[in-house]
């Protein structure tokens, strides 16, 4: 019932090439932090919870303040009343899983402390297994249990470290699932790391992105991901194709803006934005947005039609990506059922397909 | 034969490692604990300092105790003054540079089996609330016991068969300072090879026994998780 939010801002110089430095906020419920490896995640939860230090900044969790560089206050990593579940889950293999999840309660008597594991391991159905030790329980209960064993000290935030990313996704959306059940009754803010782009959109409601250490966007997951406002956001969430363009033309009334693909490229429609007429723009469009065709179209919604050639064909399991030259290089993915049927060889005259909103406008690098 | 070996020699080594090795598992784990998990940027030089009497030829290490604990030094005096009599050529002496001499070969062991711990688990442990002194007690020493095994049982073994220290910092009493190794080298003095035989050979059985089970304690594979 506590709802408190998780405050933070973080400096922390990690090596010469890289520095976090970020602030948000984390209300409560499940937020997914996302971003590459190497773009600071692991740093940030360490931070948090009080296992590294930063260089500056606060963090504070409700009205709580833990780490205040100004202010001198470090609280230390035991006080914090964080959960933290690693990624490599750090079960202590030498002790049954009873005694596992009961490991933070040592200052509660004993009767209290079994009913309270007793309690968390029906909640995460793992009550079968609290004799035995961690080596001989299933990957999936491996997981409850790390989880178990962070919630049963009723921490004010909890913060996951990949736990679920070697898991397959029924087992992984089931342990999410009874994760949210718990929290539907305490209400904490759950900061869930990860790389996986399709977990972003299974697990979470909120969404931060991560790059290069610093924050470069938040919101719900499919307006931030969809619609990504940043190029390396956009590289990172499965946009193929960026290409310099040039505003000649806006159309408010319609919502379009037409625009020249830099340098020598074809005209293309794209959505409104606040460039003016003359000035560069930078757009990004997904390769499985893309159709092809082998004939020129006729009577299509989509305004963008370009002619092109194709450059090269390469074939990924199901999926071929074709290279295909229309002024600038797109590349296009269609299923192999399809190139076979348009029968696509390299060298053939195509035609793009593209709707004018799988044109996403992004900042530069 | 079991009649003919120097009883007397033999129950003081054995009472001098086993009080050594008490009392260096005992200052060996905060040592080892410390060498392990210490930012310092100075530690390898604590580190080079607690390795020295592998290299040290006993006879130097033997010299320096000698003169640290002797009459005219500042702790040899305070004992005198404590108990009457010097520290040099006594147990007390014996057991101080016994301490040193082996403090290596009880502390690498118990560092190198703090250092295999997985760090996850020693902050896991803290995330939980846990002390550092509970985090050592419930996670570490349980998780580094072949480690300390090793370390206390290579002291042991270490401490029974030195000769040089014993020789500069006790001497050769009797029942006092005179050690398994000592007798030894006296039987050897006075032509008794049938003597030095014997108790050489129960050494030799007694070290190789030793080496043994700690190479077999190692053995034995880690829990997986």
């Amino acid at each position: 019932m506590s709802g408190h939010v998780l405050t933070a801002s973080i400096h922390k110089r990690v090596s010469s090439a890289f520095t976090l430095d970020l602030q948000g906020l984390v209300p409560p419920g499940v937020t997914i932090l996302f971003g590459a490896s190497g773009s600071g995640k692991t740093t940030l939860l360490r931070c948090l919870a009080g296992l590294d230090r930063p260089d500056g900044g606060r963090i504070s969790v409700g009205d709580r303040v833990l780490f205040d560089a100004a202010g001198g206050v470090d609280v230390p990593a035991r006080e914090r009343r964080i959960g933290f579940v690693f990624q490599q889950l750090a079960l202590f293999p030498h002790l049954s899983i009873s005694d596992n999840i009961g490991y933070g309660l040592d200052r509660i008597a004993s009767e209290a402390r079994l009913d309270a594991v007793r309690s968390i391991a029906r909640s995460f159905r793992i009550d079968h297994t609290l004799d035995r030790k961690p080596a001989s329980i299933s990957g999936g209960e491996r997981q409850r249990t790390a989880l178990a064993r962070a919630l049963v000290m009723d921490p004010d935030l909890l913060l996951l470290d990949e736990p679920l990313s070697a898991l397959d996704h029924a087992t992984q959306s089931r342990i999410m699932a009874d994760l949210r059940t718990w929290n539907a009754a305490h209400a904490i803010p759950i900061l869930y790391v990860t790389h996986a782009h399709r977990e972003v959109f299974a697990l979470g409601e909120r969404v931060i992105v991560m790059h290069e250490g610093k924050v470069i966007a938040e919101g719900v997951p499919h307006e931030v991901l969809d619609a990504p406002a940043h190029e390396s956001m956009a590289a990172i969430t499965g946009f193929e194709n960026f290409f310099d363009a040039t505003v000649i033309a806006r159309r408010p009334d319609a919502g379009t803006m037409q625009c020249r693909l830099e340098p020598g490229g074809g005209p293309l429609e794209v959505p409104m934005s606040r460039a003016a007429e003359g000035s560069p723009i930078r757009i990004a469009i997904r390769a499985g947005d893309i159709l092809l065709a082998n004939q020129e179209p006729r009577g299509l919604s989509a305004r963008n039609v370009l002619r092109g050639r194709i450059v090269s064909l390469e074939r990924e399991g199901p999926m071929v990506t074709a290279c295909v030259d229309a002024g600038a290089t797109f590349a296009v993915h269609v299923t192999r059922g399809a190139s076979e049927s348009l029968g696509l060889s390299v060298g053939d005259e195509v035609w793009l397909v593209i709707k004018t909103h799988s044109c996403r406008l992004v900042a530069s690098p | 034969m079991i009649a003919s070996l120097d009883w007397p020699a033999l129950w003081l080594s054995v009472k001098l490692s086993a009080v050594v090795t008490a009392i260096l598992i005992t200052i060996g784990l905060p040592i080892s604990y410390w060498l392990t998990f210490s930012r310092w940027r100075w530690k390898f030089l604590a580190e080079a300092v607690v390795a020295l009497p592998i290299v040290l030829p006993p006879t130097v290490l033997g010299f320096y105790v000698l003169i640290a604990i002797g009459s005219r030094s500042p702790l040899g005096q305070l004992w005198t003054s404590w108990t009457g009599h010097t520290l040099a050529f006594t147990f007390e002496g014996l057991v101080i540079a016994s301490i040193l001499y082996s403090l290596p070969f009880a502390v690498q062991p118990m560092a190198a089996g703090f250092a295999q711990v997985d760090r996850s688990l020693i902050e896991a442990a803290s995330t939980l609330g846990a002390s550092k002194r509970r985090t050592f007690a419930t996670v570490i020493l349980p998780l580094s016991l072949d480690g300390v095994l090793a370390g206390a049982v290579l002291a042991f073994a270490h401490t029974l068969g030195e000769f040089g220290v014993v020789l500069m910092v006790g001497g050769n009493l009797p029942g006092v300072t005179r050690t398994v190794s000592i007798a030894i080298y006296d039987n050897v003095q006075s032509l008794n090879y049938e003597a030095a035989n014997r108790t050489a050979l129960l050494l030799l059985v007694f070290s190789f026994a030793v080496l043994t089970f700690v190479y077999g304690v190692r053995r034995q594979p880690p829990t997986a998780v």
